[in-house]
């Protein structure tokens, strides 16, 4: 059964799952918001550089049933991988888990990691407290839209001084003709915990067009240390909006990797808050795009505290026609001193005609500050090339070894290997470069 | 077999201003041939050429290899054919490491059927690994050398020793080196002008540009050259560098002076022959 974006298809998600009336009452919200707003346009300041007059919503349809999905592809990146013992993973085709596992082992320790609809059912108290509590309907239409239509996603809490020692594994995919996806990430690491989890979206075909608008949302109590990576690799017909949030307690520690691969036209919205005194967020990205891809990307790495930290380095390599915005801001709120805060984007235009827009940002309100900006945009140079090929390299070669140069930057940030070599792989594959 | 490199009559320009002039030298597997001349005559420029530097206009004369068109010849299937550049000014490439670029390129030169899937298949780990690590401890080059960055916060003496490295992996016919021995300390001249002594053997045709006599001490040239305003003026034995030392290039400059570079001397534009 599928159905548009409108409120008889908010009543039915509801009642289809049996929701709880607050969620109800939420989505109505939402909703109206939704149906408020018009769709952002390039006279909005966030959106100048993102035109998405080519967007029509309605060719888009909303998933409302459980359709059975067996032949979902599992993995494209970690396919080597198996699954570890004392972990957990959830895969998820289109709005259906089609395997979600977790260990007896982490279980016993009181960890929750399931699918968005089975949380909502045994674990609503979770939901209810954090659910899109950062992702404000008001902000813009996909946020409204998000709020109002999700409905798959996982949702993963770690008590309390619980440290899982090998990475949980979610996939999300998408292999419906014109599926809508509000996909939702929920992490709530409670104090002391320690967790990393590797997220993927693919495209189970690479024709389907489709429309993913998501949410992530990752809470981190004292001192709690989350390692989270999210690689986006759908296929070139999906449109892309997700609006992403962290929020760190005292002594928390975030290393976030966000990995932009796939996708028709991106807009991403990530904004990191360091609200408890000696927290620490690192903030890595690697782009890659070729054909006529676009990607967005806005960060803001939000000091409301003294004695906070952040790190943020992105980087971008650019082919073919493609074009990557990237926007920076650091705030530093009135009275918050001893930060120390960073930004960098760099961009490598491998083409011509790809166009790479670097737009860093400061705000700061108090003194006693460390903040640094920086961004890079520049063609390949042909002295290292030269260089490569004059020991033997083909061009090709050489400017492979050039690109995996550009990214071991933010590489050697990441501390697992094989998603490390993954990542590098993956890059090489996208760019087509041997 | 004797590989030969032949340059003939070649005429280079930078930016549309003619550097080489009518340059002609030949280099076989066994010799050593220094090429001295003041700064700014063209000794980079020919180098940068023979290795087909895209900025490096050859605009008449010819080079070959045995025999084999050199200048069609895109830099890498130069590399492939046996040619090599010890640069004076290597580039950086940052966030390589010198191991797994080198693993690239021995893989390129060594392995030649010709076809793409080739240039991608890499020689095993292991043996290039023992390789690498014998070759580094005869240069006597600190392990970590291979897990830095390509020339990437090297000081200019490291990148040098990786040049040389670099050289003594590839294995080419004929190698050029410009200004490997600049700066160098005392002890890493001995180092390398010791090592490319060893290097060079039948196998191995070297030219050597520079400036300082003092590694000539240790890679003795059998033949000396001087280059003056895009051309070779003068070429001799060992004797030409000692006079070099002693007088200066101004003795020959007089010599040759300018209405030399105006005239053509068959006798000194024809390959030398040895
Ligand atoms: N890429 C370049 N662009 C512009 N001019 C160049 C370039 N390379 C060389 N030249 C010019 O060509 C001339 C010869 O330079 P080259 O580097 O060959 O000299 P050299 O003999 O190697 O000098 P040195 O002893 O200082 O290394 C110089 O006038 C130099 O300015
Ligand atoms: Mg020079």
């Amino acid at each position: 059964m599928t159905s548009g974006f409108t409120r008889e298809s908010v009543a039915q998600i509801s009642e289809f799952q049996n929701e709880p009336p607050w969620m109800l009452e939420r989505r109505i919200q939402a909703f109206q918001i939704f149906e408020q707003l018009p769709l952002p346009k390039t006279n909005d300041e966030s959106w100048r550089r993102t035109d998405i007059r080519g967007l029509n919503l309605e060719q888009f349809q909303l998933v409302t049933s459980n359709k059975s999905q067996t032949n979902g592809r599992y993995s494209e990146l970690f396919s080597g991988v198996e699954e570890q013992e004392n972990s957990g993973l959830i895969v998820q085709n289109d709005v259906s888990v089609i395997h979600s596992t977790l260990s007896d082992f982490l279980i016993n320790k009181g960890v929750y990691f399931s699918g968005f609809k089975t949380a909502l059912d045994e674990r609503p108290d979770l939901l209810e407290n954090y659910l899109c509590q950062t992702i404000q309907s008001t902000e813009n239409k996909f946020n409204a839209m998000h709020n109002a239509f999700l409905q798959s996603g996982y949702v993963l809490y770690v008590p309390k001084g619980v440290v899982i020692d090998f990475p949980l594994r979610v996939i999300v995919s998408l292999s419906g003709e014109s599926t809508a996806d509000f996909s939702h990430t929920l992490i709530i690491a409670d104090d002391e915990s320690q967790v990393t989890i590797l997220e993927e979206h693919l495209s189970v075909d690479q024709q389907g067009q489709g429309l993913h608008c998501g949410g992530v949302e990752i809470f981190l109590g004292r001192n709690a240390f989350v390692n989270y990576a999210q690689v986006q690799n759908w296929n070139k017909k999906v449109w892309n909006f997700s609006t992403q949030r962290a929020k760190l307690e005292r002594g928390a520690n975030l290393r976030w990797i966000t990995t932009s691969l796939g996708s028709r036209l991106s807009k991403l919205d990530q904004l990191v808050e360091m609200n408890g005194e000696g927290s620490h967020a690192d903030l890595l990205g690697l782009t890659a795009t070729h054909a006529r891809q676009h990607i967005d990307i806005h960060t803001y790495q939000k000091h409301a505290v003294s004695n906070s930290t952040s790190n943020l380095l992105y980087r971008n390599v650019l082919k073919d026609r493609s074009r990557t915005v990237w926007r920076g801001m650091i705030e530093v709120d009135k009275g918050a001193q001893k930060i120390d805060s960073y930004q960098q984007n760099d961009n490598l235009i491998l083409s011509k005609r790809a166009r790479a827009d670097t737009i860093p940002g400061l705000e700061i309100l108090a003194d006693d500050v460390r903040c640094t900006h920086g961004a890079t945009a520049g063609k390949i140079d042909q002295e290292q090339v030269f260089y490569l090929m004059s020991r033997g390299l083909s061009y090709n070669q050489a400017e492979q070894t050039i690109v995996n140069g550009f990214f071991e930057s933010v590489l050697q940030r990441i501390p697992l290997e094989y998603l490390r070599n993954q990542l590098q792989k993956s890059i090489v594959g996208k760019l087509q470069l041997n | 077999m004797s590989d030969n490199l032949v340059i003939n009559n070649l005429r280079v320009n930078v930016a549309g201003g003619e550097i080489l002039k009518g340059l002609s030298l030949s280099v076989k597997s066994g010799e050593i041939h220094a090429l001295m001349g003041p700064n700014g005559c063209g000794k980079s420029t020919l180098a940068n050429a023979l290795m087909g530097h895209p900025n490096y206009n050859v605009d008449s004369g010819s080079v070959t290899l045995n025999e084999i068109d050199v200048l069609e010849l895109g830099p890498d299937e130069r590399a492939k054919l046996g040619l090599f550049l010890a640069f004076q000014y290597p580039t950086a490439i940052p966030g390589v490491t010198l191991a797994n670029f080198l693993r690239m390129a021995v893989s390129a030169v060594r392995i030649v059927d010709g076809n793409d899937a080739a240039t991608t298949s890499l020689v095993p780990m292991r043996e290039f690994r023992k390789e690498l690590r014998g070759k580094m401890e005869e240069l006597g080059v600190d392990d970590s050398f291979a897990r830095r960055y390509l020339n990437d916060g090297l000081s200019g003496g490291e990148k040098k020793r990786a040049e040389v490295l670099q050289l003594a992996m590839l294995e080419p016919k004929i190698a050029i080196l410009d200004e490997t021995d600049s700066g160098l300390d005392i002890d890493a001249i001995k180092v390398v002008g010791e090592s490319v002594n060893q290097l060079v053997g039948p196998n191995l045709g070297v030219l050597i540009i520079t400036h300082y006599p003092r590694l000539l001490n240790y890679i003795k040239p059998h033949f000396v050259h001087v280059i003056l305003d895009g051309r070779i003026v003068e070429s001799g034995g060992w004797e030409l560098a000692e006079r070099l030392e002693a007088e200066g290039y101004d003795a020959i400059r007089e010599k040759h002076g300018v209405e030399f570079v105006q005239q053509t001397d068959p006798k000194l534009d024809a390959p030398i022959q040895i």
